[in-house]
């Protein structure tokens, strides 16, 4: 501590100075928050003002997309750096410990660039929306306060644990509390934050005749949107840090000098992908919750989100969330290649990108078809006889989850490509049965859970006609189905017919979630709409299950399996990389065009139904001036993060070159984007990555060093 | 197929698959679909050509041999080289002058088919609803009042198809379509009566609908009925309070 102190004086490492920044950047939002506060809640100056003539709004909305692009970055990436660093301390692997740590590296400049970006827009938003302020201030000064000492516990939290990193290698477990510390106030700070915009889109305790707030600050808190938006911004946190760190690990594959920096970064892109897919896999089904709620709230807000002024965004979105998924598939396919033994599964690729490819179709196609007037008299109306129904929501859920299902397929290939069969199911040890009846008994109680809550269920609480009872009964039915399917599968894995066992479950579960409730959903939204939402999670846990299930009896069919050869990390074709770019490119898209959804759904209000917005700027923009706006947001958001990962390539230019035999050998000159490393062939890469017979490189982890010996994969380890 | 190189064989799926969406759907799709779903083609074959290298190098291979050409090639490929070099700029010169020219084609609309009601249109409940023991009675009463003002246009079977139907464009709505009122709350519908067409905000192009303001003609009871009705008849459920 004492060291960590002196290095703070000294600034020795430069984040001394974003430290000390950050704080007197607080003392200055106290003084100005103070002085508003003082003012009184609606204020007597004036109701909006400009700077230099741009529009208010256009300030606020960069500021603040600019601000939660950041504040998404700084809040996912710790998530998994601590996950990782976990798994690197259970496995003893310094490989993931290293990996961590370069994720927390990234996080240093973008941790102080949120908070500088936090108090712009607290000033911009004070400066030039006073009364707004000044009324949000009424319902939440006590808020404002805990926020503001939730975030100095978050940064000091924060620099302990990237400063303490080297000199608790001895206390590892101390030291992964305090980023699982560091995640908490993280998580918290971002909770509190949502309360603001909750407030925003769904006030509550609200005087009818005064329109002042009239209830608790806790009331205030936990308004009916609060908590789809907290869901929500988490996983697309961790999505967000996922498909941002693998950009950087693919800007630096491509700038590598040496085959095991290339190596590093290839496995790293992977990594983030993993990651970024596992934060993406629940985001729909989080979203659809959201929408839902959102309707909830305000049947005008809900129209215009998906039928009304914001319905074209939507089509924006599921272009970009296709893009997510598909390119995440591709990048996985392209993997496949330094996988020896992978050839044997290349044929189902053509199987599952044309999935992909249809329930994209399906996912993007709109009910409202852009028309012209011949092709509205051809077709007798709006809308295509045929086609409206893939516009519709029974639709999309259902290719949803048939997309996650098909990239969770591309995963299990991956992951088996290079194995061959493992220790028979029955010969392996009581954790490994025990583990599989846990997955299964959670399985069984989730599903009999909201099983028996469907078939139990009063059509009443949806205000729905008793004879709509019926209408209950097919999902909860379905779900039982799938319960006596997890005995399948457990029992054909335990008489070591596990991959049986995982097709029955897939197969089944693929036929009950997109095929008998895809269609059962139209029905439904025509007999008994609210069900639909119960449909949704029906369709959801059982795709869960799917996914928990299936990769348990995967992780143990090839336990101890011997390999046709390793993974050969850093044989990457350079296109594989721009994919990773194109990801984070397309996720930052997104968050964009989300908030301005989010947001704008409040249309004329500042908050929805209680105070109105009455400045010039009032009106809803164009998606034209959305898009260019938002591109504007991801222009500055990727040139700040370049920048800034720039300084961290500069800090760490000193690692990834390690000691070992080939560390430092050149790359080749690529060819057809690939670059080949005879060095790294099967078989000899264990020996060309270590340095030696296997060891472990030095000085990896006292020096915070890379060495080329962490990147090895050898027949004896697991790779995720 | 087998002697087919590889771009030869995108080629033709391309094709195909255009053909199939242009002739083979009925009634045709809209060319805005259209391009949509060849877009999604195009990024499926080309995303399926580059997973591996050998097939990138067989698609991509002959593409770029073409464009940088050889020290060995004949003259009727330098030819063809330069006749597809002028050819590219220019068809896309002419896409431009086309879609730029003054036309006398409407352009492609992106109609709102449910805008957002008004919000005081909000929250609105059917009275007639809770009423189980004249339920019968009053839907009745809204077919009554159907019959006798909405049939002329909306169809003595609510599909949309009654006599003066085929004078309007927009048609009138089609209530037994899975996809129109089942998806609305009743305060919707109720909305839309009172103030017909001319109430539409812009975007859903309110010249274009001849739907009356019924709120000038029939009483806020006689609306909710005929509501009733409507979802008595089509044995729909209005969407309810989420």
């Amino acid at each position: 501590m004492e060291t960590f102190l002196k290095s703070i004086v000294e600034n020795k490492k430069g984040w001394s100075k974003g430290l000390l920044g950050l704080m007197g950047l607080f003392v200055l939002m106290f003084l100005a928050t103070t002085l508003y506060a003082a003012s009184g809640p609606t204020g007597s100056g004036d109701e909006y003002r400009t700077f230099m003539g741009i529009s208010s709004r256009n300030v606020i909305w960069f500021v603040a997309e600019v601000h939660l692009m950041f504040g998404a970055f700084v809040l996912g990436v710790p998530i998994f750096a601590v996950t990782l660093e976990a798994i690197g301390a259970k496995t003893k692997d310094p490989r993931y410990d290293k990996l961590s740590h370069e994720f927390v590296k990234l996080l240093g400049g973008a941790f102080s660039t949120t908070a500088a970006l936090g108090g712009l827009l607290a000033f911009s938003l004070f400066g030039l929306y006073p009364r707004f302020m000044g009324y949000m201030f009424d319902v939440f000064h006590d808020v404002f306060y805990i926020y503001a000492l939730i975030f100095f516990g978050e940064s000091f939290t924060f620099y302990l644990y990237y400063y303490l990193w080297d000199k608790m290698q001895n206390r590892k477990w101390t030291h992964i509390w305090l980023g699982v510390l560091l995640n908490v106030w993280g998580t918290v700070l971002m909770m509190v934050a949502n309360t603001w915009a909750g407030f925003m889109m769904s006030p509550v305790q609200i005087d009818p005749n005064t329109g002042n707030f009239i209830g608790t600050t806790m009331q205030a808190v936990t308004t009916p949107l609060w908590h789809p938006i907290n869901v929500h911004r988490i996983l697309g946190n961790i999505a967000f840090g996922g498909f941002v760190g693998g950009a950087y690990a693919a800007v630096r594959y491509l700038g590598a000098q040496t085959q095991a920096e290339k190596a590093h970064y290839d496995w790293m892109g992977f990594i983030s992908n993993m990651i970024a897919i596992a934060g993406l896999l629940p985001l729909p089904f989080a979203g659809y919750w959201m929408g839902r709620e959102v309707y909830s709230v305000s049947a005008v807000m809900g129209n215009n989100m998906m039928g009304g002024a914001f319905s074209w965004t939507f089509i924006l979105q599921a272009v970009l969330v296709g893009t997510l998924f598909i390119f995440s598939n591709y990048y996985l396919w392209i993997g496949m290649e330094r996988i020896p033994g992978s050839e044997r599964y290349s044929k189902y690729i053509k199987f599952i990108e044309g999935i992909l490819i249809i329930c994209f179709a399906v996912w993007l196609t709109p009910h409202n078809l852009p028309l012209n007037a011949e092709e509205q008299i051809a077709l007798g109306g709006q809308y295509h006889p045929t086609f409206k129904f893939l516009g519709l929501m029974a639709a999309k859920n259902a290719v949803i989850n048939l997309i996650i299902l098909s990239t969770f397929a591309s995963f299990l290939l991956y992951r088996r490509a290079n194995k061959k069969d493992g220790i028979p199911f029955s010969e392996q040890g009581t954790r490994a049965k025990v583990t599989l009846c846990g997955v299964g008994a959670l399985c069984l109680a989730v599903m009999g859970w909201y099983g028996s809550f469907m078939w139990n269920a009063d059509p009443a609480i949806y205000d729905l006609p008793a004879d709509r009872a019926k209408y209950f009964k097919l999902p909860a039915m379905l779900m039982f189905i799938q319960m006596a399917m997890v005995f399948v599968a457990i029992g054909l894995t335990f008489m070591n017919k596990g991959k049986i066992g995982q097709a029955l479950y897939l197969g089944v579960g693929v036929l009950s979630i997109t095929f008998v409730l895809g269609v059962y959903g139209f029905i439904v939204m025509a007999v008994a709409n609210p069900l639909l939402r119960n449909i949704a999670f029906t369709q959801w846990s059982m795709m869960m299950t799917c996914l928990l299930l299936v990769s348990t009896i995967d992780a143990y069919l090839f336990h101890g399996a011997e390999e046709y050869g390793a993974i050969v990390w850093g044989k990457m074709p350079v296109r594989s990389q721009y994919v990773l770019i194109l990801l984070c490119m397309a996720i930052v898209l997104n968050i964009g065009l989300m908030g301005f959804i989010r947001s704008g759904l409040r249309e004329d209000w500042h908050i929805y139904g209680v105070l109105r917005d009455t400045s010039q700027w009032a009106f809803t923009p164009t998606n034209a001036t959305m898009a260019k706006m938002v591109s504007a947001c991801l222009l500055v958001f990727l040139g700040i993060v370049s920048f800034l990962f720039w300084l961290t390539s500069v800090d760490s230019k000193k690692g990834h070159g390690g000691s070992g035999e080939g560390a430092h050998e050149p790359i080749a000159k690529p060819i057809g984007g690939i670059v080949p490393n005879p060095a790294l062939s099967m078989g000899m890469q264990h020996r060309s990555m270590t340095g030696g017979a296997g060891g472990v490189g030095t000085g990896d982890l006292a020096g915070g060093h890379f060495s080329p010996g962490t990147l090895s994969i050898s027949k004896d380890e697991k790779e995720i | 197929m087998g002697r087919i190189p590889l771009i030869g064989k995108v080629g033709i799926i391309w094709v195909l698959m255009y053909l199939a969406l242009k002739f083979l759907v009925s009634p045709p799709l809209p060319s805005s679909v259209i391009f949509m779903y060849m877009s999604l083609v195009t990024v499926c074959v080309l995303l399926y050509v580059s997973v591996f290298q050998d097939d990138a190098d067989a698609f991509f291979g002959p593409i770029k041999r073409f464009i940088a050409g050889d020290d060995n090639e004949g003259g009727l490929r330098k030819l063809s080289r330069v006749v597809v070099f002028i050819a590219i700029p220019l068809f896309f010169g002419f896409r431009s002058y086309n879609s730029n020219m003054p036309s006398f084609e409407p352009p492609i609309q992106q109609r709102v088919i449910h805008p957002a009601p008004p919000t005081q249109f909000v929250g609105l409940y059917n009275p007639y609803r809770e009423d189980k023991e004249h339920f019968a009675e009053n839907v009745a009463a809204g077919g009554k009042i159907f019959f006798e003002n909405c049939v002329f246009c909306h169809g003595d079977k609510l599909d949309g198809n009654g006599i003066f139907a085929d004078g309007f464009n927009l048609r009138p709505a089609n209530f037994t379509d899975p996809t129109t009122i089942s998806m609305l709350q009743e305060a919707f519908l109720f909305w839309r009566i009172s103030k017909g067409g001319i109430g539409l905000p812009e975007e859903s192009t309110p010249w274009d609908s001849a739907m009356p303001r019924w709120e000038a003609m029939l009483s806020e009871e006689d609306r909710w009925k005929v509501i009733l009705f409507l979802y008595d008849y089509t044995g729909y459920a209005p969407r309810t309070w989420e």
